[in-house]
């Protein structure tokens, strides 16, 4: 263990001085733990470390390989600049929160074997949940209770998949699961699926992100789906039913989008659409498609961070999130603008931005691998993708209808944190080698062909054509979305209800059935029973008592105490006997 | 500079220019779609010039319409105090 350091530890442990650290020394530190995480893990070496044995099963608490530090590099980068983005604040749990989550999150990515895996799972559900809570008030609180539920159902369901797929196999440890799926292993898939937010199991991510503090919810955007297409493609690459359920949500996110109001649950639905694309790749498996599941992971996470970063800069400085009370704020916030469009370019994949190259290996990969209608889905779900978050978003946040809102530039580091994820927007746009260097197969791919380029240009901008076209149908409205959640908020509602009413009401009748009749019945069944028991038992009792003392007197007065009384009372008693021995013998 | 390039696509005075760059942008691209090659083409449609500029204003047409008619046909829109 002593050539490993596991990073998971590094933030873990690494919270527990924040609270008692102050000013420039809780920033340097916060800071420090980060950038000395991307190090750890960029000269990590492959290979197992902390194999043991608990509870009769074997434990691999870190199995390093390019799958796991590819995702381990981008989860420690997005840890520094969601850190720089969050320094400015005084309080202390927020930030030990992102680091337990943040350390958890890895600990999932380098886990090698199911235990390990569940138990950093936990961790990052709770301490995730903390970030909603933090923004304190009522909806937020609602929705981080609503979060945690929903993550403990998962939980439960991974916890007994993880037991079932063991006592199958034999094995806990944690690698792709071969052969025909058992139950347990459709358990341990919809846990993973819940945590991907696939549809109809994605409404908490949609419920909970716009609820979060701001900086919460950057950390949030990043780690929690995107540990969970790790999983998937660690456990169930090639899996058919990934790449249908991957391209219903890409198209699912978009469709939702054209309907929020919510600035940031406009861009958490885009989270839903993006991951598609994901877990879609991982569905169909081939080297190409798991290297464009990874790479578009690892791009999305620093876009996705980004656009967070200039949602939520609006939010701290104006106070509002509905897109029908803003507007008009680029006069003020030009940077915020400029800044957010990177990120809007990126994961609309225009050229020279990160989405570019490695969306479109994901396109291409299911292109070679013959589906058309998955192709063009996805391409379509691009479109929504510019539609919403490259110019309905951008359009109504920071032009459109000017509400004279008085506004300002962000604090300086949350300017910085945004420059630092669009500089890595940019830049993985522009050289896409060094990204390409870390995923986990060898890439053969050139995304900047003529034709690619000018295919992926006649998309977006025809799609703004038909934005400047259509822009009054897209005007945001003062309404909520329902989307599955309304399940267990309506639907907990009716059962409430279920219970107050019809059910109690039942009840009741069945108490007063009881009470007006059976209890009365009981009552003179048993006062009859004590007059049988006192009358009729106690008599006979008492009268067999009494005779057996009459007995018991009438017998001790036979006692007379004279010898030959008692000789001629045996001389009977053996002639008796004979008679008897003699009549019983013949 | 970044606040020019801000302004330029904001202010109601560039809005003569703004339009016109977009449309000349438009034609370029449909333009440049005729002339690159198309050797590696694999569907049929990727052998059609303009094709995607066609797709592009498609999809974002139905995704518009189709989500707004789900949105207040299809009963998904609701008040926001709806859950309350």
């Amino acid at each position: 263990m002593t050539d490993f350091i596991h990073p998971a530890l590094l933030f873990i442990l690494g919270a527990l001085p924040i609270p008692f650290l102050r000013g420039s020394i809780r920033k340097t530190y916060l800071l420090l733990i980060p950038a000395l995480a991307v190090l750890v893990v960029l000269t990590m070496q492959p290979g197992s470390y902390g194999a043991a044995r608990f509870i009769g099963q074997e434990i691999l608490i870190a199995k390093v390989d390019k799958l796991s530090i590819v995702f381990a590099t981008v989860f420690t980068i997005m840890a520094l600049i969601g850190m720089v983005y969050a320094l400015h604040l005084t309080r202390a749990g927020q930030h030990v929160a992102a680091f337990v989550y943040v350390g958890s999150a890895l600990g999932v990515v380098f886990a090698g074997d199911y235990l390990t895996l569940y138990l950093f799972w936990e961790g990052m559900a709770f301490a995730s949940a903390y970030l909603v809570f933090a923004q304190r008030g009522g909806p937020a609180i609602r929705a981080g209770f609503r979060y945690l539920m929903v993550h403990i159902a998962g939980g439960v369901a991974l916890l007994g998949g993880v037991i079932l797929h063991g006592l199958a196999t034999g094995s806990l440890l944690f690698g792709p699961i071969e052969g025909v799926m058992g139950v347990g292993a459709y358990l341990i898939l919809a846990g993973f699926l819940l945590n991907a937010a696939v549809p109809p199991l994605n409404a908490w991510l949609t419920d909970a992100y716009p609820e979060a503090t701001v900086t919460g919810a950057v950390f949030m955007s990043a780690f929690t789906t995107k540990a969970a297409v790790y999983v998937l493609a660690r456990a169930f690459p090639g899996t058919e039913l990934l790449v249908w359920l991957g391209t219903v949500m890409a198209l699912y996110g978009v469709i939702y989008a054209v309907l929020e109001n919510d600035c940031r649950r406009l861009l958490a639905y885009h989270i839903v659409s993006q991951v598609g694309y994901m877990v879609a790749g991982v569905g169909i498996g081939t080297e190409m498609a798991v290297n464009g599941a990874t790479g578009h992971a690892f791009a999305h996470i620093l876009y996705k961070a980004l656009l967070f970063m200039g949602a939520g800069a609006v939010i701290s400085v104006t106070g509002r999130r509905k897109l029908t009370e803003l507007g008009g704020l680029y006069k003020t916030m030009p940077l915020t603008v400029a800044l957010y469009m990177i990120g809007a370019f990126a994961i609309s994949a225009f050229p020279f931005f990160s989405g570019f190259v490695t969306k479109s290996m994901v396109v291409a990969a299911a292109g070679q691998d013959h589906r058309a209608l998955v192709v063009l889905a996805l391409t379509m779900a691009s479109s929504g993708t510019f539609l919403h978050t490259g110019l309905k978003l951008p359009y109504y946040m920071f032009f459109g209808t000017d509400r004279k809102l008085e506004a300002r530039e962000p604090p300086r580091n949350m300017l910085v944190a945004m420059g630092m994820a669009a500089v890595l927007c940019v830049a993985i746009g522009m050289f896409p080698q060094p990204l390409y260097a870390l995923l986990p197969y060898p890439v053969d791919f050139e995304p900047y062909t003529g034709l690619h380029v000018t295919e992926s240009l006649g998309v977006l901008m025809f799609t703004a054509l038909g934005f400047v076209l259509f822009l009054r149908a897209l005007d945001p409205e003062n309404t909520i979305s329902l989307d599955t959640d309304w399940f267990y908020r309506k639907g907990a509602r009716y059962f409430m209800w279920l219970a107050e009413k019809p059910l109690a009401r039942y009840e009741k009748a069945v108490s007063n059935v009881s009470e007006t009749a059976a209890l009365p019945f009981l009552h003179g069944a048993a006062r009859a029973g004590l007059r049988i028991d006192l009358t009729g038992v106690d008599a006979v009792v008492n009268g067999v008592a009494r005779s057996i003392l009459r007995g018991g007197g009438a017998l001790r007065r036979l006692q007379t105490g004279v010898v030959t009384h008692y000789a001629l009372a045996m001389i009977v008693g053996v002639i008796a006997a004979v008679v008897v021995f003699a009549v019983a013998w013949r | 500079m970044i606040k020019r390039v801000v302004d330029f696509f904001g202010d109601e005075e560039y809005a003569r220019q703004r339009r016109r760059l977009f449309y000349l942008v438009l034609i370029l691209i449909v333009v440049a779609d005729f002339v690159v090659s198309r050797q590696h083409a694999e569907y049929l449609w990727d052998r059609l010039p303009g094709w995607s500029a066609v797709y592009g204003f498609g999809s974002c047409v139905l995704l518009i319409f189709v989500s707004k008619f789900l949105g207040h046909r299809g009963g998904l829109m609701r008040r926001e105090d709806y859950y309350d």
